[in-house]
């Protein structure tokens, strides 16, 4: 035994068994992170069951409590006492539920804890609604009728005893409301937006005139029949806009909820419904794929803490886009000059090391240039020659799309740099030897020769570019990004990219709802998801950009031959 | 180019019917020389955009450096002071001496008061007089005494030998006005208590003070027998006095008489919050006594050594901005900064910092309105410009060869008046960008106004002008390093085990997969971690702080307990798995070990800790707990530079070249043996390199420490407590700074600084591979 154990320790074995563990531990932390990711951001989506119980902690009245039961755990009894709740001496630990009881107008918080041992007469009535509504968040209740313009629909009472009958009604009711919001928010979105651009621009227009003092009575007429045409539009749209008003708040619904209370909800005001106890399996599923789906192409609604992310998942997108147009050009031209056409000596070798290390600084540093050089300069600049008229408010000289874009390009592109140079090395010279003999130039072997084949090295580099881009917050929040955009960057009112608007991004998202938001508990599991969808999107780039290095690996092996 | 060939068979096809075989060679030669000559000029061309294009966007690179240092560079930047006009004032409104010169906002009109109390005020451009305005002196009576309220507020108070006290306050009314909107500036007199004086004593005085507060007014004087008298002036919110705001009525008058005797009073002051009333004999004493309480009746002065001035016969004693500290000038030249503290011996005027004269008396001092500059000229005419925070001295230059008698500063502290001995005023423009700033007062510790010692503090918001602003960059370079010394602890040790094992131990199989996992690892991106640290991990680690500790002790306890209980496996089981693959059979028992921690910690709490883990800490060793605190930001940023640690050091162990420990395992050395003695002696200048790319990573890393610290300014080590760093510094308030401003500048500096230790820190590192690289290139 003895002997086993001296010969474990002179062969050093804990010690390899440490480093082992060093391993094991990274392992187990990355897979755990993106488990716990993985478990709350999916599982918000599921329509979990919608429990009815009694709760009478001792010495307190009964009530009656509807929700969904979050998570449990075991809390010491001591901090129990020190929030002020009655407790058992004898006890040293209690068994606590934390709820989302909803109905925030009634309740006043969406969140509880309640000790499990005061929960008595669990249920589940199949009748229990759950109502996703536009504002105060989820309701759990029970419908009991349909009013049309205030007025009880004469059969909803009769229609009460026999649940089904009334849910389908309130289904086709809701599916009328459903249409009418989307007549609604693509006449706000689209037209009344259009308009108002073109109000603005006219605006524009007039003062640039009269500050080049070009401004003729002719052209002032000129301005003003146009006004006058586009706020007759306007003015049509409006009527439009009220017309559809006043039909969607037709309905609404009457529900019981906790301790018998009745409230009335109007149908406008609901996203969805359903019955999650009466659901069966597909039923569920059904739900979780329309919820996943309204995540990811919705708008924020509440303070971002509800609804989609689809503006932010554009936003990122496009301003991804906007760098990767920037960055791969000027990347790649350093780097060929670099390899190809500087001499190569002490000068280059300090500029390739300075080039690497410009990867390693911090980006708020590159933040911090992009606020102070482009947005204070040179969209300063710009505004004073190009946009003299809608000063003071600056164009260009905020932070925007454009600004945001070139910021993340210029941090990226010492990484397209060293990647596309890595390409360049690899390619042997006996190749460029061949080409250059065959009579080419040397632009010619570059160009038909060298860049083909350092191609995926170009798109390694600029596949980690863009997974940096899309990872990176610290600069955007002063270059760009902002909370709530009130319009996509790219949309269909002139001139359909606006490169001078602030942008959604999905990782500001997370940092926004995460720690700015007025209600972190309700906006937690949308935060998980939208963390989740982030590293997908970023692990996916990272592996495709593996599989090209390795596939560029293997194209060089063939040539080592 | 592919298509150029059939094009060229086309034309030499259409041209053949009338040209010789020659000539159609002639062409075609022709062709491709004019074709090669275009070859050529792409070439070059290429070239040259390539070259202009890639020497471009490094410059753009080296643009990042440059721009930095040129938004820090005029914090540093001397001030400059030049003579604009010299100009005499007509006969009539030079009479006398000045008793207070002054200059309004724009620094177009100037006002000077003369000691027989007449007021003129003249053009700033040339000395013409605009407006003059004479105090009514009956008959006989002189001014003894003259008293300011407040620089900003430019109240004036002038004390007769009749024992009357006029107030009075010069106003500037602007106007637009003419085709081109020009701008008028109307200056007149306004009398808050209204034209006549108000009689405050019986004769004349020893010295006066007055006051400004928002709406009262205070007047002190100590009359000649040392009597103290006190006039309260309180503005009436009553209804009339809101319709008809010029009424001179609405104030209401509260005469106090008090039994004090100040006698051998020079200097009487009133501090900015009226809490303190001061009298100051040349003797270098001082009584203090609390205003309410001589307005209840109830005063008792304090007059201890404490108290005293160490100052030997004190030349002047006024306020610096704000009114907190005192300036008291001698007879060398110098002027100290005192101020009250509460200390354990009660009150005490302490004096804290001390600029150093030219051994000749001041003959004007005056404080700035914006800034805690001060301005002082002696007998030899040296203007002393200095800025109290700093400590810094911003201009000391002779202005003039005769005796300079009086000296105002404007509100924006751009233009300076001097007025000569033969009474030659001289208008001065002075720059002084950024006087806040100094060495000092970004790294020392500074003494600050109402504090009880000097400290390190970061305090950029300002409540109002007499603010002084606490730029000290020590309290966050502190932070940035506490926070990347936590991540460090964490991620050092993990990462360059790990690399080791990986790169020298494991089997390739298994590291085919936990290379990407790592690169992974590496990707994510920091916002997510950081959220994690500050929503997830910050309150598991809270209720589980315990669990933590114990899962700290008990992991290498089962590691090596695990790796002791292999050597005693059958050898069935030892032989069913290759070597290289510990790491894999290490994960389930972690995993369960880490689960028995977390289990074990709340029993273990109740039993050792009554409970409460963090309630025990600050009782016990009297450690505070955050909930996002350093060890939170330890696990998230350490979590963060691990893979970048892990990948370059794992690059170093594999590539040491195999023949090495081959030769070292044939010679009989164990597979540790050879790892510590043959492969990491090879390898450590890439795992140092790694270490400090870690290290670099880890200072300029800003979301975690957004989200996952509190970001409270704080210089403390205690692990559980946080911090705020130099990058999150910047994120949290640079939208917020002006452009231009001394704040936006000094966090330019901040990320300046960050860049310099990043650059320096990753280009050692990188000379170090590079060396590593050569070397094996012999191998």
């Amino acid at each position: 035994m003895s002997k086993k154990l001296r010969k474990w320790l002179r062969a050093g074995s804990p010690w390899v068994w440490f480093n082992a563990g060093a391993v094991a531990i990274s392992i187990i932390m990355v897979a755990g992170l993106i488990g716990l990711l993985a478990f709350h951001g999916l599982r918000h989506f599921w329509p979990a069951d919608v429990m009815q119980a009694r709760y009478q902690p001792p010495g307190l009245p009964a009530t009656e409590v509807i929700g969904e039961l979050i998570e449990s755990e075991t809390v010491l009894a001591e901090r129990l006492q020190d929030s002020g709740v009655d407790v058992d001496p004898a006890k040293n630990f209690y068994q606590r539920d934390l709820w989302k009881f909803g109905n925030r107008e009634i309740t006043g918080t969406d969140f509880g804890w309640l000790l499990t041992d005061y929960i008595s007469e669990k249920k589940f009535p199949d009748a229990l609604t759950v109502l996703e509504r536009q504002q105060w968040g989820n309701f759990y209740g029970i419908p009991i009728a349909l009013l049309e313009r205030g007025e009880t629909l004469a059969n909803s009472r009769a229609q009460a005893e026999n649940d089904s009958l009334l849910w389908a009604e309130l289904q086709f009711r809701l599916d009328r409301a459903y249409e009418l919001r989307e007549e609604i928010s693509s006449l706000q979105g689209q037209e009344l937006g259009r308009v108002n651009s073109e109000l603005e621009r006219l605006r524009l227009l007039e003062r640039a005139l009269v500050i080049a003092d070009e401004m003729s009575p002719t052209l002032k007429q000129e301005i003003n029949e146009n006004r006058a045409t586009l706020e007759s539009r306007l003015l049509v749209i409006q009527l439009r806009l009220n017309r559809l008003k006043a039909e969607i708040s037709r309905d609404s619904v009457l529900m019981r909820a906790v301790n018998n209370s009745e409230v009335q909800i109007a149908l406008e005001d609901i996203v969805r419904a359903y019955q999650p106890n009466q659901l069966g399996l597909p039923g569920k599923f059904a739900v979780y794929f329309s919820r996943l789906w309204e995540f990811l192409s919705a708008e924020p609604r509440e303070a971002n803490t509800e609804g989609g992310v689809f503006p932010a998942i554009f936003g990122t997108v496009v301003m991804v886009l906007l760098m990767s147009i920037i960055v791969t050009p000027f990347g790649v031209i350093a780097a060929i000059y670099l390899r190809e056409y500087a001499k190569q000596g002490l000068v280059t070798r300090l500029i390739r090391i300075a080039v690497n290390n410009l990867a390693g600084v911090p980006s708020i540093v590159y933040g911090v240039f992009g606020l102070g050089f482009f947005i204070y300069l040179i969209g300063g600049e710009i505004d004073q020659l190009f946009y003299a008229e809608a000063l003071p408010a600056p164009t260009f000289g905020t932070p925007g799309l454009l600004w945001a874009s070139l910021t993340l390009a210029l941090l990226t592109v010492p990484v397209v740099i060293v990647a596309t140079e890595e390409g360049l090395t690899r390619i042997p010279r006996s190749i460029r030897e061949g080409s250059l003999a065959l009579g080419a130039t040397k632009f010619e072997t570059i160009w038909r020769v060298v860049l083909p084949m350092a191609s995926p090295a170009m798109m390694t580099g600029l596949i980690l570019a863009i997974a940096r881009a899309a990872g990176e917050v610290a600069p955007l929040m002063l270059v760009g990004v902002v909370k709530l955009a009130p319009s996509l960057p790219v949309n269909g009112i002139y001139p359909y990219v606006h490169l001078d608007q602030q942008f959604m991004h999905l990782g500001f998202h997370i940092y926004d709802v995460g720690f700015q938001s007025p209600n972190v508990e309700a906006a937690r599991p949308l935060v998980f998801a939208t963390a989740l969808l982030l590293v997908i999107v970023i692990a996916v780039l990272n592996l495709t950009a593996a599989a090209l290095r390795n596939r560029l690996r293997e194209n060089y092996q063939a040539l080592d031959v | 180019m592919n298509t150029m060939p059939d094009k060229d068979k086309t034309t030499i096809e259409q041209s053949s019917d009338a040209l010789t075989v020659e000539s159609v060679f002639a062409t075609h030669a022709d062709r491709l020389r004019a074709k090669r000559k275009m070859r050529e000029l792409l070439d070059r061309g290429a070239g040259v955009t390539i070259s202009l294009g890639g020497i471009g966007i490094i410059a753009t690179l080296l643009l990042l450096l440059i721009y930095l240092v040129y938004v820090v560079q005029p914090l540093f930047e001397s001030a400059q002071i030049q003579r604009l006009t010299s100009f005499q004032l007509s006969p009539s409104a030079a009479s006398g001496e000045p008793l207070y010169l002054a200059l309004e906002e724009q620094a177009e009109l100037s006002m000077r008061l003369s000691s027989s109390g007449r007021v003129d005020f003249f053009s700033l451009a040339d000395g013409a007089v605009i407006n003059s305005e004479q105090i009514s002196i009956p008959a006989g009576a002189q001014i003894t005494q003259f008293a300011l309220a407040s620089e900003e507020s430019g109240l004036i108070a002038l004390g007769l030998d009749t024992g009357a006290v006029h107030l009075f306050s010069a106003d500037y009314e602007i106007s637009f006005s003419g085709p081109n909107n020009a701008r008028q500036i109307t200056p007149r007199i306004n009398y808050p208590l209204g034209r006549e004086p108000v009689f405050i004593a019986a004769d004349a005085m020893q010295a006066i003070a007055v006051a400004q507060a928002n709406d009262s007014i205070v007047i002190a004087a100590v009359a000649g027998s040392g009597e103290l008298s006190l006039v309260r002036a309180t503005r009436q919110s009553s209804l009339l006095a809101l319709l008809d705001p010029s009424a001179d009525t609405d104030y209401q008058l509260e005469f106090t008489r008090s039994e004090l005797a100040l006698v051998d009073t020079d200097w009487l002051l009133i501090d900015g919050d009226q809490r303190w009333l001061l009298a100051i004999s040349a003797q270098r004493m001082v009584s203090a006594t609390a205003l309410d309480a001589v307005f209840s009746g109830s005063a008792a002065v304090q007059a201890s050594d404490r108290l005293a001035l160490q100052t030997e016969s004190i030349q002047d004693a006024r306020f610096l901005l704000g009114g907190l500290s005192l300036l008291v000038a001698d007879a060398n030249g110098d002027i100290g900064q005192w101020f009250f503290s509460v200390g354990e011996e009660g009150l005490a005027l302490r004096r804290v910092r001390n600029f150093a004269g030219s051994g000749t008396p001041l003959t004007a001092l005056t404080v700035e309105q914006r800034q805690k500059n001060v301005a002082a000229i002696d007998e030899r005419a040296v203007l002393r410009l200095f800025n109290t925070t700093a400590e810094r001295t911003l201009i000391e230059q002779q202005l003039d060869d005769i005796r300079i008698r009086s000296l105002a500063l404007s509100p924006r502290g751009d233009r300076l008046l001097t007025e000569t001995d033969s009474g030659l005023l001289t208008s001065w423009s002075v720059s002084s960008p950024h006087p806040e700033i100094s060495w000092s007062a970004l790294w020392e510790r500074v003494w600050y106004e109402d504090y009880a010692e000097p400290d390190y503090i970061w305090q950029s918001s300002s409540a109002g002008n007499a603010f002084e602003p606490k730029y000290s960059l020590t309290p966050l370079t502190f932070g940035t390093l506490k926070a990347a010394f936590y991540a460090m602890l964490l991620a050092a040790p993990l990462a360059v085990c790990g690399a080791i094992f990986t790169g020298y131990f494991m089997a390739p199989p298994m590291r085919r997969k936990v290379k990407p996992l790592v690169e992974l690892m590496e990707a994510l991106p920091t916002v997510v971690l950081g959220f994690l640290a500050g929503l997830w991990l910050a309150p598991f680690v809270e209720t589980n702080l315990l669990g933590i500790f114990a899962l700290i002790v008990l992991l290498p306890v089962s590691i090596i307990a695990m790796s002791a209980a292999w050597v005693f496996l059958p050898r069935s089981i030892r032989h069913s798995i290759p070597d290289g693959w510990e790491a894999a059979i290490l994960v389930p028992v972690i995993i369960l070990s880490g689960m028995f921690a977390l289990w074990i910690a709340p029993p273990l709490e109740m039993l050792w800790f009554g409970g409460d883990m963090q309630a025990w800490l600050s009782n016990e060793f009297g450690l505070a707990y955050d909930q996002r605190n350093a060890m939170i930001v330890g696990f998230a940023m350490g979590f963060a530079v691990i893979p970048t640690i892990f990948s370059i050091a794992e690059d170093a162990v594999f590539t040491v070249p195999r023949q090495l420990s081959n030769g070292s395992l044939a010679l009989g050395a164990t597979p540790w043996q050879t790892l510590a003695k043959v492969v990491l002696p090879m390898a450590s200048p890439g795992i140092f390199s790694a270490l400090m790319i870690g290290m670099g990573r880890a200072v300029g890393e800003t979301m975690i420490v957004l989200m996952a610290t509190g970001n409270t300014p704080i210089m403390d080590i205690n692990i559980f407590e946080g911090m705020r760093t130099l990058a999150a510094n910047i994120a949290v308030e640079v939208p917020e700074s002006e452009v231009g401003s001394s704040h936006y500048r000094i966090l330019f500096l901040s990320a300046l600084v960050l860049f310099a230790f990043t650059f320096v820190v990753n280009t050692v590192a990188e000379l170090v591979r590079q060396r590593l690289r050569t070397r094996y290139r012999f191998l």
